[in-house]
C-alpha cells in the first residue's frame, strides 16, 4: 500500500452525502461504484441513440433509390453512428464495468484516485454532449468516424460538425487516458494481501493490459486531432495537399491509434468471457497462463499492424507484405484464447443462464469476425473488398457479435452484484434469441452484399439483382435486434423493481466481488477473505480441497 | 497442458516461464513506487507518445519541396542559434536544480528545498521568456503557423512543449506556495514533490529531442 493516504480520513464527522441520498450524491460522487453506474447508464443511453441512427440508415437502405434520408443527412448519420458506438458506447461501457468491478475483484476500497475517476466520467459525458450539440449548430460531422483528410478539411466540410468532432474526441480521449492511468495504479497498488499478479482474475489482468494500450494509443489520436484543429482554425497546412501538406499523414497518425483501438474495444470483453465461462461451466479457466500471455502478445502486435487499414493508398510491395504478415500473426494469440474457452466449457456442468448464452455465442460470432479479419490481411482481397459491406459485416461481427455480446453477458452476470436483484431470466432468454437472430440476419447477408460490390457509406444503390431483397432482410434483422435492445431496457426497469433478491453470490462465483453484499456497502468489504489462490471463494467453501493445496488447471471438474 | 501454478515452484528451466517470471518480477518492482508517482509516470508515457507524433510530423515535412523557397528551418532558426542555446542551457540546468530540491526535501532540509525549488521556477521562467521572445520576433517577420508547412510544424511542436513547461511551472508554483506556508512537510508529501520533479525532467527530455531535431539540425 502507498505510504500516502490518498483519501484522508476526516477526524470529525463531516456533513456527508450518503450514497443513497438524492441527485446531488450522483453529481458529487467519487465512489467507484456510483461512477461505474453512471458510466453504464450514460453508455446505454448513447447505445440507444446510436442504435436509432443505425435504424434510420437501415430504413433508408431497405429499398433501392429510397429518399427517406438525403445524402447530406445520411453522411451525418453514419458518421455519428460510428463515432457514438466507438467513443461513447463500447470503450466507456468497458471502462464502466472495470470501474465498478475491478476494485471489488481485487479487494480494494476504491480506485487509486477517486477524484480523477469522477473527472474521467464527466469528461466522457461532456464529450458526448459536445458531439451531439453539433446537430444544433448546423450540421453533425459528416466525414466518417475516421475523418479522412482532406474530406475533413475546411473547403470540403463547411459546417462546424468536424470541429465538434475534433474537440469532442479530444475531451473524450483525456477522460479515457485518465481512467486508464487510474485503473493501472489501482490494480498495481491496491490488491488485497496475497493477490499476487499471477493470481489476478483474468478480467482484471486484461483491463490492466488494455489500460496500457489506451495510454500508448490514445495520444496518437490526440496528435492527429490537434493537427486537424490547427488546419481548420489557424490555417496550418498539415493535411492540405494544395500547399504541400500530406493527407496521408492523417491516415498514418490516425490508424496508429485506430488499430490498437480495435483491441482496446475487445480485450476487456475477452476478460469478461474468461470470467463468465468458467463460473457457468463449474470449471476453472483452462490454461490461465496462455490466456494471460496471449493478451500480452496481442497488445504488442496490435501496435505494429495499423497500416493494414491503408493498403489501398498504395504503400508499396514491401510495406504491404510486412503489414499483411504482421496482421495475420495477431490471429494466433487470438485463436489460442478461443481454444482455451472451448476447453474450459468442454466437459463442464454447464448452466445455460442468459449470461452463459451470451458468453457461449461470443466465441462463435467473434470467430466469424476473426476469419474475415484475416482475409483483410491478404492484400489482394483487401484491395478488392475494402470499403464494401464486407468490411461493415466484418467489424460488426467483431464489435457487436463479439464485444457487445460479452457486455450483455457481463450485464446479466454482474447486475445482481450492482443492484442486489436478478435480471429476469425469462426476458433475458427472449432478448438473447431476438439479438442472436436479429444480429445474424442483419450482418451475415452483408458479407454477400460486399462480395457483390455494394460500397459502404453511400446513401443509396441501384436495383441490382438481389440487392433489394438482401438489403430488406438486413433491415428487418436490424429491427429484430432493436426489439432485443428494447427488451433489455424493459428487463432492467422491471427487475430493478421486482427482480428476485440476489444474495451475495447468486452464481457461486469464485472471485472476491462475490464475497461482499449485493449491492456492496460504501466501503466494499468489512473483511477481505484470505487470498491464497486464484479462486479465494472456492478455497473458503471447500476447506478440505483448497486450490492452494491442489493446483488446478489439469482440466478436472469440480462439484 | 499444465497451467502455471501458484502453489508449486515456478518452472524456471523453461525459457518461456523464466521470461514470464522476470516480467512479473519487473511489474512487481514497478508497483513498489507510490501511487501518485506511478500515475505521473504513466501520464508521462502517454505524453511521450503525443510528442513523438509531433516530432515525426516535423521531420516528415522538414525537407518538403513546399518549404524550399519560403521560410524554413535553415533560413529562420540558424541565425539565432546562440540565443536559443543559452535558453536551452537554462532549462537543462533546471533539471539539476529540481533534482537538488527533491533530494533536500527527502532529507528534511526545508530551507534548501524552497531555495532549489525557487531556482527551478526562475530558470523555467527564463526559458519560457526566451521562447516568447523568439515567437514575437518570428511573428514580427510575418512567420506564423499559417505561413507554410515549416510554420505549422514548428509552432505546433515548440508551442506544445512551451505549454507543457507552463503547466510544469504552475505545478512547481503550487508546491512552492504550499511549502512557504508551511503546509508541506514530512515524508507523506514525498509523492507530490517526486511527481512534479519527474514531470519536469520529462519536459526537459522532450526539449533535448526538440532542440536536436529543430535547432541543431537547422545548422546543417
Amino acid at each position: 500500500m502507498s505510504a500516502i493516504p490518498l483519501v484522508p480520513e476526516p477526524t470529525e464527522a463531516l456533513p456527508r452525502v450518503r450514497s443513497n441520498e438524492g441527485l446531488l450524491s450522483w453529481i458529487a460522487t467519487v465512489d467507484h461504484k456510483q461512477i461505474g453506474i453512471l458510466y453504464l447508464i450514460t453508455t446505454v443511453f448513447f447505445l440507444v441513440v446510436g442504435g436509432l441512427e443505425a435504424l434510420l440508415m437501415r430504413i433508408q437502405l431497405a429499398q433501392p433509390r429510397n429518399d427517406f434520408l438525403s445524402p447530406q443527412v445520411y453522411n451525418q448519420i453514419f458518421t455519428m453512428h460510428g463515432t457514438t458506438m466507438i467513443f461513447l458506447v463500447v470503450m466507456p461501457i468497458l471502462i464502466g464495468f472495470a470501474n465498478y468491478v475491478v476494485p471489488l475483484m481485487i479487494g480494494a476500497r476504491d480506485m487509486a484516485f477517486p477524484r480523477l475517476n469522477a473527472l474521467g466520467y464527466w469528461l466522457l459525458l461532456f464529450s458526448g454532449l459536445l458531439l451531439y450539440y453539433s446537430f444544433v449548430s448546423g450540421g453533425a460531422p459528416d466525414a466518417g468516424w475516421f475523418a479522412d483528410a482532406p474530406l475533413s478539411e475546411q473547403p470540403y466540410s463547411t459546417t462546424l460538425g468536424m470541429d465538434y468532432y475534433a474537440v469532442g474526441l479530444l475531451v473524450n480521449g483525456m477522460g479515457t487516458v485518465a481512467a486508464a492511468i487510474n485503473l493501472i495504479v489501482t490494480i498495481l497498488k491496491f490488491r488485497a494481501p496475497g493477490l499476487s499478479l499471477r493470481r489476478l482474475p483474468l478480467f482484471v489482468w486484461m483491463v490492466l493490459l488494455n489500460s496500457v494500450l489506451i495510454i500508448l494509443a490514445l495520444p496518437a489520436l490526440n496528435a492527429a486531432l490537434v493537427m486537424l484543429i490547427f488546419d481548420r482554425y489557424l490555417g496550418a497546412h498539415f493535411f492540405r495537399a494544395m500547399t504541400g501538406g500530406q493527407p496521408l499523414l492523417w491516415q498514418h497518425v490516425f490508424w496508429s491509434f485506430g488499430h490498437p483501438e480495435v483491441y482496446i474495444m475487445v480485450l476487456p470483453a475477452f476478460g469478461m468471457i474468461s470470467e463468465i465461462l468458467p463460473v457457468f461451466s463449474r470449471k476453472p479457466i483452462y490454461g490461465y497462463g496462455f490466456v494471460a500471455g496471449s493478451t500480452l502478445a496481442i497488445l504488442v502486435l496490435s501496435l505494429l499492424v495499423y497500416a493494414h487499414h491503408m493498403f489501398v493508398t498504395g504503400l508499396g510491395f514491401t510495406l504491404d507484405l510486412t503489414f499483411g504478415v504482421m496482421s495475420m500473426l495477431i490471429a494466433i494469440p487470438t485463436g489460442v484464447k478461443v481454444f482455451n474457452w472451448l476447453a474450459t466449457v468442454w466437459g463442464g456442468r454447464i448452466r445455460f443462464t442468459t449470461a452463459m448464452c451470451f458468453a457461449v455465442a461470443f466465441p462463435f460470432l467473434f470467430s466469424i469476425g476473426g476469419v474475415t479479419g484475416v482475409q483483410f490481411a491478404i492484400v489482394p482481397i483487401d484491395k478488392q473488398l475494402t470499403d464494401s459491406y464486407y468490411v461493415v459485416a466484418h467489424m460488426h461481427y467483431v464489435l457487436f457479435g463479439g464485444t457487445f455480446f460479452a457486455v450483455m453477458a457481463a450485464f446479466y452476470y454482474w447486475f445482481p452484484k450492482i443492484t442486489g436483484r436478478m435480471l429476469s431470466e425469462r426476458l433475458g432468454k427472449q432478448q438473447f434469441w431476438l439479438m442472436f437472430i436479429g444480429f445474424n440476419m442483419t450482418f451475415l447477408i452483408q458479407h454477400v452484399l460486399g462480395w457483390l460490390g455494394m460500397p459502404r457509406r453511400v446513401y443509396t444503390y441501384d436495383n441490382n439483382p438481389g440487392w433489394d431483397i438482401m438489403n430488406m432482410i438486413s433491415t428487418i434483422g436490424a429491427f429484430i435486434l432493436a426489439v432485443g435492445v428494447l427488451v433489455f431496457v424493459i428487463n432492467v426497469f422491471v427487475s430493478l423493481r421486482a427482480g428476485k433478491i440476489a444474495g451475495d453470490n447468486p452464481w457461486e462465483g469464485w472471485t472476491l466481488e462475490w464475497a461482499t453484499s449485493s449491492p456492496p456497502p460504501l466501503y466494499n468489504f468489512d473483511q477481505v477473505p484470505p487470498v491464497r489462490s486464484r479462486r479465494p471463494l472456492w478455497d473458503l467453501a471447500h476447506p478440505e480441497r483448497p486450490d492452494w493445496k491442489h493446483p488446478v488447471g489439469h482440466g478436472g471438474k469440480d462439484q | 497442458m499444465i497451467a502455471a501454478s501458484d502453489a508449486g515452484k515456478p518452472e524456471v528451466d523453461n525459457p518461456a516461464t523464466a521470461t514470464a517470471e522476470a516480467g512479473m518480477a519487473g511489474l512487481d518492482r514497478f508497483a513498489q513506487l507510490n501511487g501518485p508517482v506511478l500515475g505521473t509516470l504513466l501520464f508521462i508515457l502517454s505524453e511521450s507518445v503525443f510528442f513523438a507524433f509531433l516530432i515525426i510530423s516535423y521531420v516528415y515535412f522538414r525537407d518538403s519541396p513546399a518549404v524550399a523557397n519560403g521560410p524554413n528551418a535553415k533560413s529562420v532558426l540558424a541565425d539565432n542559434f546562440a540565443q536559443t542555446a543559452v535558453f536551452t542551457l537554462c532549462l537543462f540546468a533546471s533539471s539539476a536544480t529540481i533534482w537538488m530540491a527533491d533530494r533536500s526535501f527527502s532529507r528534511g532540509n526545508q530551507g534548501a528545498f524552497r531555495l532549489w525549488l525557487g531556482a527551478t521556477i526562475l530558470l523555467g521562467v527564463v526559458f519560457l521568456g526566451g521562447q516568447i521572445r523568439e515567437y514575437v520576433n518570428l511573428l514580427s517577420e510575418n512567420i506564423t503557423i499559417s505561413t507554410n508547412l515549416f510554420g505549422s510544424t514548428f509552432f505546433t511542436l515548440t508551442g506544445f512543449h512551451g505549454f507543457h513547461v507552463f503547466v510544469g511551472l504552475i505545478a512547481l508554483l503550487i508546491i512552492l506556495i504550499l511549502a512557504l506556508r508551511g503546509q508541506f512537510r514530512g515524508q507523506q508529501h514525498n509523492g507530490a514533490v517526486q511527481s512534479v520533479s519527474f514531470y519536469w525532467h520529462f519536459v526537459d527530455v522532450v526539449w533535448v529531442f526538440v532542440f536536436s531535431v529543430v535547432y541543431i539540425w537547422a545548422l546543417f
